[in-house]
């Protein structure tokens, strides 16, 4: 495990070059269901989605389609990235909602 | 009532999985029990303590807490179990041994048992705070307390029994390959934490996907089918993965067999 040491922060250390040019959307999470619905994306590219649950209750946002999972707390946000994306469509839910909270994410 | 089950039976699942593997692997040991039933312990408390401060953690680090706190939770599982394998690859054969000498349990260090029950730790912190935060969401949305405790004890308890099975199943291993199977199987369970870590990174923006999807097998078995989710838990099984999955898989992998072969090397002597 020594060796992986040096490795993880030289990861850490070079995020920020390869953060910079992002494409960024906002999906809102109220009432247990997201808005918009249908997210269009450029495919290629990295994408950073900010989840806004403006609920009081917890969510995960989830995707089998994108493999992403992410807890979001009541009255917060949080940020998921996803990409390069080949152009398609990708499936998204609330893992804690999920007769109401589904969504689709298309690259294109 | 029954979509409230089936969630918490999900997250107990995986738990309940870890910690039949680790039965598996202390099989014969005294004492085994306390290290276990205190693991479980510490990972409830922790996992209440981080649902409590679910809203603190994904905001920290720029809005990356979440997905460092579980890859370091992953990680760190990782380093014990391949600290184990490595242990038992060194004096797992004298064990069996005794074990058959003197026909009951034998005593085993008290640091490998250490190691598996922060493992077990670390499994139901992993999934428990996440049940803890759905039950706290249920309550939250006015479900009556009487579906949030049947549905959870329900889910609770199907998880367990599944937990259960595959602990039976483990022992009906002949003693003489008992340990070697345990230990392949702890190997891939590793791997599959590793490669679940590099996941987060990926969602993080920390790590490159390398290759968004290296191969499709979800026609052969999907991941969210039943067994999909057996394999996906105990081996690592993905039915999509990234490139950087893989690279995390086959490279944790090689460097617990690596790790393990000079300690092969000293025992032969």
């Amino acid at each position: 495990m020594r060796g992986f040491a040096p490795f993880v922060l030289a990861v850490l250390v070079s995020v920020p070059s390869f953060a910079a040019d992002e494409h960024e959307r906002t999906i809102v999470i109220e009432n247990h269901r997201f808005s918009p619905e249908l997210v269009e994306v450029p495919k290629g590219v990295r994408v950073k989605l900010v989840i806004d649950n403006r609920d009081a209750t917890p969510e995960e946002f989830e995707s089998l389609d994108l493999r992403r999972e992410k807890v979001v707390a009541g009255k917060s946000k949080g940020t998921v990235w996803v990409g390069p994306l080949p152009a398609g469509e990708y499936k998204f839910f609330g893992d804690f909602n999920q007769a109401t909270a589904q969504g689709k994410l298309v690259a294109k | 009532m029954i979509a409230a089950a089936l969630i918490v039976f999900r997250e107990v699942l995986e738990a309940a999985l870890i910690v039949a593997v680790v039965l598996g692997a202390t099989r014969g040991v005294s004492g085994r029990g306390r290290w276990v039933v205190g693991g479980i312990a510490a990972g409830i408390a922790g996992a209440v303590i981080v649902a409590i401060f679910a809203g603190a953690i994904s905001d920290g680090l720029d809005g990356r807490g979440q997905e460092l706190f579980n890859a370091a939770v992953l990680l760190a599982a990782v380093a014990m179990l391949a600290w184990h394998n490595i242990w038992m690859n060194q004096h797992g054969r004298e064990i069996a041994a005794e074990m058959r000498r003197l026909g009951h349990d034998v005593t085993m260090g008290a640091r490998p048992l250490t190691a598996l029950a922060v493992v077990v730790a670390l499994a139901v912190l992993r999934e428990g705070s996440e049940t803890v935060l759905f039950l706290y969401g249920l309550i939250a949305n006015g479900a009556g307390w009487n579906t949030l405790v049947t549905g959870g004890a329900l889910g609770l308890a199907a998880g367990v029994a599944l937990g259960w099975l595959l602990y039976r199943g483990l022992l009906a291993i002949p003693l003489g390959r008992f340990f070697t199977a345990v230990s392949w199987l702890i190997l891939l369970l590793a791997a599959g934490l590793a490669a679940g870590a590099a996941a987060y990174l990926t969602q993080a923006g920390i790590l490159p996907e390398l290759s968004p999807q290296l191969w499709d097998t979800s026609w052969l078995l999907a991941q969210d089918s039943w067994l999909g989710t057996l394999l996906h838990i105990l081996i690592g099984y993905n039915d999509r993965p990234m490139g950087v999955q893989v690279a995390f898989y086959v490279a944790t992998v090689a460097l617990i067999l690596a790790l393990m072969r000079p300690a092969q090397a000293r025992t032969k002597q």
